[in-house]
């Protein structure tokens, strides 16, 4: 936060600002100076946005949270009953499908930070190099980050069509009685939703590396190579030490990615066996024939205190360098 | 703040000498070359299934020299599946979220960049984590909201759900947590001197955020603008839950539907995904720059 001296409100006028004490105190001119018409403006300004804001992400967020609590088939609100822990007990003891999505979650971060996310450091650390072409280069590895994951899915479809596609025509397992089913094979169609997330995940990763490694002061990368140090001591010793902030992005972003996992799935197979994910039953439940609103509610508050974990230290920690900045 | 000094994509910087072509540099060059081709691949499949017809291929087979490459298939798919109408579905959706974002959420960064002093960590904190919950997390209620609010008039559909409306409203909600957090950044960084002067003159709240501040925010706005019309074109997830009739369906989720009825056809749908896939390249192509800093702003900060 700045330490510059704020412009307040009226509101705020009377208490003195937190944090380092400004040296130049406000002028409680300030006050004066903002008419009524200014105060019922500013009102509106930071009112209406954080209204639509509030109401649609944090009420629905809390409404989960309630309903997760209840069984409700949505048809009035007379139907609504409270019925404690059950549907987590049920969630946690009876659904075949809960621990196999939730498994699949973590599978889908683990292979995201274990392959793509170093490959798109590497391709970053190469493509930094001040080589010819580098915007080809780069162009080719992003395109996947531009199109959407729906047409991701249908592009990859394509690859890994039993009779048609490119896998099974190339490695000849395209005839009857010889064919791999890829998407179709609870065995196989993870690790083939996982190729196709991961082809997308390396361009986001280079791309943040990418504007991470601009940062770096070149005369660091001077002085190790006058110290006699090679190509991988100064990245292991200088350069990757001073990427520690986009490290912490990209391991955010990258559980945050894992949650929300969902259309690649959906244009695949609909979370069909073998490619459960916590996202997939949630959807199910809405769209699927069966309204199971409070059922629902609580894979969903699942997800939320999972992300939560995530969410906020992550906040507490940039919000706090942001107040001391 | 190093967030908004990442404006430009990663480039080559023009005072570095370019070092001369060792062994070790080609081999670089054939790595990445290679690669790049490798990563097209996929694109370039469907590129190439979509230019042949189903029969040709059903005959041959898909791995096989092309007696016959033309657009038909593209034709098709665009005029068969009426895909003109779903585009024009998305472009009422996408084009008055991504304005309405841009301009709620620059009030909001107005007011917590330059007002008020205890709230505004907290109201920042309220729009950034709400940006990074997952979608899901607050869909059951959202569904339910949305087939609650009536709306007789005002949309087909009569009701909050099914409508452009409904998912226009989704999309500002929650995009403008990013926006928010993100120009509040750089709002911060404008000189104190400007706001305080034309306050002094008596210039009214609004025009200081409509003329003073709002034009020199220019770039972030540029740049949160091409990721937006990026982001909430290739939404899936809202259009699939909150839309149910065809007719409704943005492009993306239309897309879906065509591949459900044309499955028997895979090069009439590999020319379908093509065809939706195509106004996000054109954006990134000619806004490389805005998407690409759009991308890193606030991704240095933590």
């Amino acid at each position: 936060m700045s330490s510059e001296t704020p412009t307040k409100t009226p509101e705020a006028a009377a208490v003195p600002p937190s944090g380092p004490a400004p040296v130049k105190k406000v002028p409680r001119g300030h006050k004066r100076l903002l008419t009524r018409r200014d105060r019922i403006t500013l009102g509106f300004m930071a009112g209406v946005p954080t209204v639509l804001h509030v109401a649609l992400v944090w009420v629905t967020a809390l409404a989960s949270i309630a309903l997760a609590f209840t069984s409700w088939d949505g048809i009035g609100f007379d139907s609504i009953k409270w019925v404690g822990l059950d549907n987590f007990q049920q969630l946690f003891t009876d659904n075949p499908q809960f621990w196999p999505a939730l498994q699949h979650n973590v599978i889908w971060f683990v292979v995201l930070i274990c392959i793509p996310t170093p490959f798109g450091l590497f391709l970053a650390v190469q493509l930094d190099k001040n080589i010819r072409f580098s915007r080809v280069y780069q162009t080719a590895f992003f395109l996947p980050v531009v199109v959407s994951l729906a047409v991701t899915g249908f592009v990859w479809q394509l690859v890994y069509n039993p009779d048609t596609g490119l896998i099974n025509s190339l490695i000849g397992a395209n005839k009857p009685g010889h064919y791999i089913d890829w998407i179709g094979d609870p065995h196989l169609n993870l690790w083939a939703v996982l190729i196709a997330a991961s082809w997308r995940h390396t361009g986001y990763m280079m791309i943040l590396y990418l504007a991470g490694l601009k940062g770096v002061d070149p005369s660091l990368r001077e002085a190790s190579s006058l110290d006699g140090a090679n190509e991988w001591q100064t990245f292991k010793n200088v350069i990757f030490p001073t990427l520690r902030p986009t490290n912490t992005v990209v391991l955010v972003v990258t559980i945050i990615e894992a949650l929300r996992a969902f259309d690649l799935v959906f244009v695949f197979n609909k979370g069909a066996q073998g490619t459960e994910l916590l996202s997939i039953l949630i959807t199910n439940n809405i769209i699927g024939e069966s309204s199971r609103i409070g059922y629902g509610s609580a894979i969903a508050v699942v997800l939320l205190v999972i992300s939560l974990v995530v969410i906020i230290p992550y906040l507490i920690a940039t919000f706090r360098k942001e107040r001391s900045a | 703040m190093s967030t908004l000094t990442t404006t430009a994509p990663p480039p080559v910087g023009p005072g570095k000498p370019r070092a001369p072509l060792r062994p070790a540099r080609i081999l670089l060059h054939v790595f990445l070359a290679g690669t790049s081709l490798a990563w097209l691949a996929p694109l370039l499949w469907a590129a190439f299934a979509a230019l042949r017809p189903y029969a040709e291929t059903s005959d041959k087979g898909y791995v096989s020299w092309p007696d016959t490459l033309n657009f038909d298939n593209f034709k098709n798919a665009f005029t068969q599946s009426d895909m003109l109408h779903y585009f024009g579905n998305t472009l009422i959706i996408a084009v008055p979220a991504v304005l309405i974002t841009l301009l709620l959420s620059s009030m909001v960064a107005f007011y917590v960049a330059r007002f008020d002093f205890r709230l505004n960590i907290a109201l920042l904190l309220v729009f950034t984590a709400g940006n990074l919950l997952p979608q899901q997390v607050i869909i059951t209620p959202l569904y339910r909201l949305y087939l609650l609010i009536d709306l007789p008039g005002i949309t087909m559909s009569g009701k909050l759900y099914d409508s452009a409306l409904g998912l226009v409203l989704i999309h500002v909600a929650f995009q403008s947590g990013f926006c928010a957090f993100v120009l509040s950044n750089y709002m911060r960084m404008l000189p104190h001197e400007l706001t305080e002067a034309a306050l002094v003159d008596g210039a009214s709240v609004w025009r200081m955020y409509w003329q003073i501040v709002l034009p020199l925010c220019k770039p972030a706005m540029a740049a949160l603008g091409t990721l937006l019309s990026i982001w909430i074109y290739n939404d899936f997830f809202w259009a699939i839950v909150l839309i149910s009739t065809g007719e409704n369906m943005p492009i993306t989720s239309a897309l879906n539907n065509l591949s459900g009825q044309y499955f028997t056809d895979p090069n009439l749908v590999a020319a379908g995904a093509l065809l939706t896939a195509i106004p996000t390249l054109i954006v990134y192509f000619v806004l490389q720059r805005q998407f690409v800093s759009g991308l890193t702003l606030g991704a240095n900060k933590g």
